[in-house]
């Protein structure tokens, strides 16, 4: 019998999934995998820290759409990928880690770097594995990719213990996957279709609120169809910024606790609303009770769980995105009758709400930089076509709200789990399969700091990342909060030591440019678009800038704080 | 807001899962980890040894219970999960008390035993060790007679249930 080693049937299984690059780090549990996977032809990307690998794979995986693999070693390389694989898990990105384990006979006895990852991970993600026997390496790998590419994507763990991974055994590699427990629901039920396209020929203010979703089925199309078919305006989520073009006419930006005032305004007036792919998180709904008050709700969702978790639903229709979409034009035909009559009177009012309260910032200010007008500098000399990655914090917002994203996947931000560090590594991520791409990894002094010796991977792979700092010396987030709602008192939030970041830069053999006065800006990032090679960003920006609108806490989305408050409309 | 003190009806959830290591404690986890309390757990092999049946009890408002049951099919090795409060459904389980069976009370305890269809499985010059199966009203109401005499100790396993085969519409 034709055998191989446990270590060359998951290579070949890797490669029977079109797996080309795989993100990791060594150990002595995977040294055997890596000795294989050195001569394999695929490619290994080493990042340098496990928690980082992870976020590559997720990055990649958002931008390619598909699975990102991760390859790390037992007990402290399996733990540190936790991070990883709950962020990847809630934003929905098919990424797999392998993880080495100890031999099967040493589980359970404290073995050196032994840790049971399977039950550490089981809540982070949406499927584990702990494989028991070479034999049943290549069903499992299949069963993994299957979990983590299908239904609502998600995160996947296969522990693979040292004996199985030099055991021997027939390479087979199953064509299908047959899991009579998991049948993902795709197909959308001809009833609520018909409701759906019925309810929304009748609506005279309706709304769309497109979330990630759009983005993961690949729904971008036929959502723009829709929108501009029925001339309903779109508002996205932060996971779903790119799932309509954000230069659209009818595009309202981003929704929720930093949305656009008119985005908020609509949800709270809107008779029809229909979310797509979307879930309806605590960060976009505001004051639950309180939210679209005067809506039916429609609810387009492939995981059932989303549907009535957060509010009531008027017409669920749990389906893909894109599958549901293309239903619900069928059903509406080419030229369908609509409330065409009222919806000049539904545009007009939201082009007087932004009119109102415009995004904007106060631009007279002429003291330091303000740190939007880095992302506007961005956005103008990249011409709207970066794609832009970020940490979490202020920045992130000011980048989901001050860049427009015209394209799906243009934009990859951390959403559910919010994971600082998140951007540096993800940017990586989209490069390794894009090396002409220009890809922005937007941070704050805090957040970078917490993976940035991945400049280390940018360098070696020569991955020509542009790192933004938005550097306002404190974490400014949680100093936003501090200053609005907790007396000012700037608890553990101010970053006086920060490091010198061209020093740093350089240190790491990137390139490292400061800016410290408004009319660097557009200098700096052009020189930095110029550059080959990696490059870190060091915008001075003034400290005390706040993100608005901002809804606080417990607040209903019409409640908003703006910077300029509108005068009251009489 | 909907918090795990909020608890309103006990449900009995009946859930088919493959028969693996590991699933029980992925089904533990989501309950627990969502701050809700497994009331009763029994878990079996059922004909088909590929399949286990978990039955558990849990305590919620229709929401709460009807997004653990959402998020229990989620799970890769979950098959069918059924909570019964929805249908007719027969439940059992079994309890084995020690009560205290003084002079003067022995005949009493052993009459009530009969009523319950009870079997006293071990017996001292001061107990009876009785053993009771039924359904969760059964039990309750046996042991609140016993109760008057003393019980020392008690242990039950987790409760059992089936659908009825005959469900009458219900409204």
């Amino acid at each position: 019998m034709n055998t191989l080693s446990g270590a060359e049937i998951l290579i070949e299984c890797w490669k029977k999934e079109g797996v080309r690059v795989v993100f990791g780090y060594p150990g002595a549990a995977t040294i055997d995998i890596h000795h294989h996977l050195e001569v394999s032809g695929l490619r290994f990307v080493l990042c340098r820290h496990e928690q980082a690998a992870v976020h590559a794979a997720d990055g990649y995986a958002r931008f390619t759409g598909r699975p990102g693999v991760v390859l790390v070693t037992s007990g402290p390389g399996a733990t540190n990928t936790i991070t990883g694989l709950a962020g990847a898990n809630m934003d929905s990105v098919p990424v797999i880690v392998f993880s080495g384990q100890v031999s099967r006979l040493l589980i359970g006895n404290d073995a050196f770097q032994e840790v049971d990852i399977v039950g550490v991970s089981r809540p982070v993600t949406k499927h584990n594995y702990l494989v028991l026997s070479t034999e049943e390496l290549a069903p499992t790998v299949k069963e993994a990719f299957y979990v983590a590419a299908s239904g609502r994507p998600g995160a996947v763990l296969v522990d693979l213990p040292k004996d199985v991974i030099n055991g021997r055994a027939e390479f087979r590699y199953p064509r299908k996957v047959d899991l009579r427990a998991y049948q993902p629901h795709l197909a959308p039920h001809p009833k609520q279709v018909a409701k759906v396209a019925d309810l929304l020929k009748k609506a005279r203010k309706p709304l769309v609120y497109a979330g990630g979703g759009v983005i993961s089925s690949g729904a971008g199309e036929e959502l723009l169809k829709l929108a501009e078919l029925l001339e309903i305006p779109v508002t996205n989520t932060l996971m779903g910024l790119g799932g309509f073009p954000g230069t659209h006419r009818l595009s309202l930006g981003m929704l929720g606790m930093h949305g656009l005032y008119r985005a908020n305004m609509a949800v709270q007036m809107a008779d029809i609303i229909l979310a797509v792919g979307a879930r309806f998180d605590d960060r976009v709904t505001g004051a639950i009770d309180h939210f679209a008050p005067e809506a039916v709700i429609i609810h387009i969702d492939v995981d059932t769980t989303s549907i009535h978790k957060v509010v009531d639903v008027d017409v669920p229709l749990v389906a893909d995105a894109r599958q549901a979409l293309l239903a619900v034009l069928e059903s509406l035909g080419p030229a369908p009758e609509f409330e065409r009559g009222s919806r000049a009177e539904w545009l007009g009012q939201i082009d007087a709400w932004n009119k109102e309260a415009p995004l904007d910032y106060d631009r007279g200010q002429t003291a330091g930089i303000k740190p939007q007008m880095v992302i506007e500098s961005l956005y103008r000399l990249t011409k709207g076509k970066a794609v832009v990655v970020t940490e979490v914090g202020q920045h992130q917002m000011w980048a989901a709200q001050y860049y427009l994203f015209d394209s799906p996947r243009q934009f990859i931000t951390s959403g559910g789990l919010g994971v600082m560090g998140f951007g540096l590594p993800a940017a990586l991520g989209v490069l390794v399969d894009n090396p002409d791409a220009t890809v922005i990894d937007v941070a704050g002094d805090g957040s970078i700091l917490m993976n940035i010796q991945e400049l280390t991977t940018a360098v070696q792979d020569n991955l020509p990342v542009k790192v933004a700092i938005l550097n306002n010396g404190c974490l400014g987030m949680v100093r936003q909060w501090q200053q609005l709602f907790y007396d000012a008192r700037y608890a553990a939030t101010v970053l006086q030591t920060g490091p010198d970041f061209v020093k740093l830069a350089e240190a790491f053999g990137a390139k490292g440019f400061r800016a410290t006065r408004p009319d660097e800006v557009d200098k700096v990032v052009e020189r930095a678009l110029a550059e080959p090679g990696p490059v870190l960003m060091d915008f001075h920006v003034l400290p005390h800038e706040l993100v608005y609108p901002m809804v606080p806490g417990g607040k209903a989305l019409d409640e908003m704080i703006l910077e300029k408050m509108p005068e009251p409309s009489s | 807001m909907e918090t795990p003190s909020d608890s309103h009806q006990r449900h009995t959830l009946s859930l088919l899962v493959d028969n693996r290591p590991g699933v029980l404690a992925r089904v533990a986890t989501l309950v627990s980890g969502r701050g809700y309390n497994i009331e009763s757990l029994s878990v079996s092999e059922t004909m088909d040894p590929a399949v286990s049946l978990i039955t558990l009890i849990v305590s919620g408002s229709p929401r709460i219970v009807s997004q653990i049951v959402k998020q229990l099919r989620k799970l890769i090795n979950v098959i069918k999960v059924s909570d019964l409060a929805e249908v007719d459904y027969v439940e059992r389980q079994l309890v084995i008390v020690r009560v205290r069976a003084q002079n003067g009370h022995r005949e009493e305890i052993m009459r009530l035993c009969e009523i319950f269809r009870g079997k006293v499985i071990d017996v001292s010059n001061k107990t009876y060790t009785i053993e009771i199966t039924g359904g969760q009203d059964k039990i309750r109401a046996a042991l609140n007679l016993l109760s008057e005499f003393g019980i020392e100790e008690q242990v039950s396993t987790g409760l059992t249930a089936m659908p009825r085969s005959f469900q009458p519409s219900r409204k």
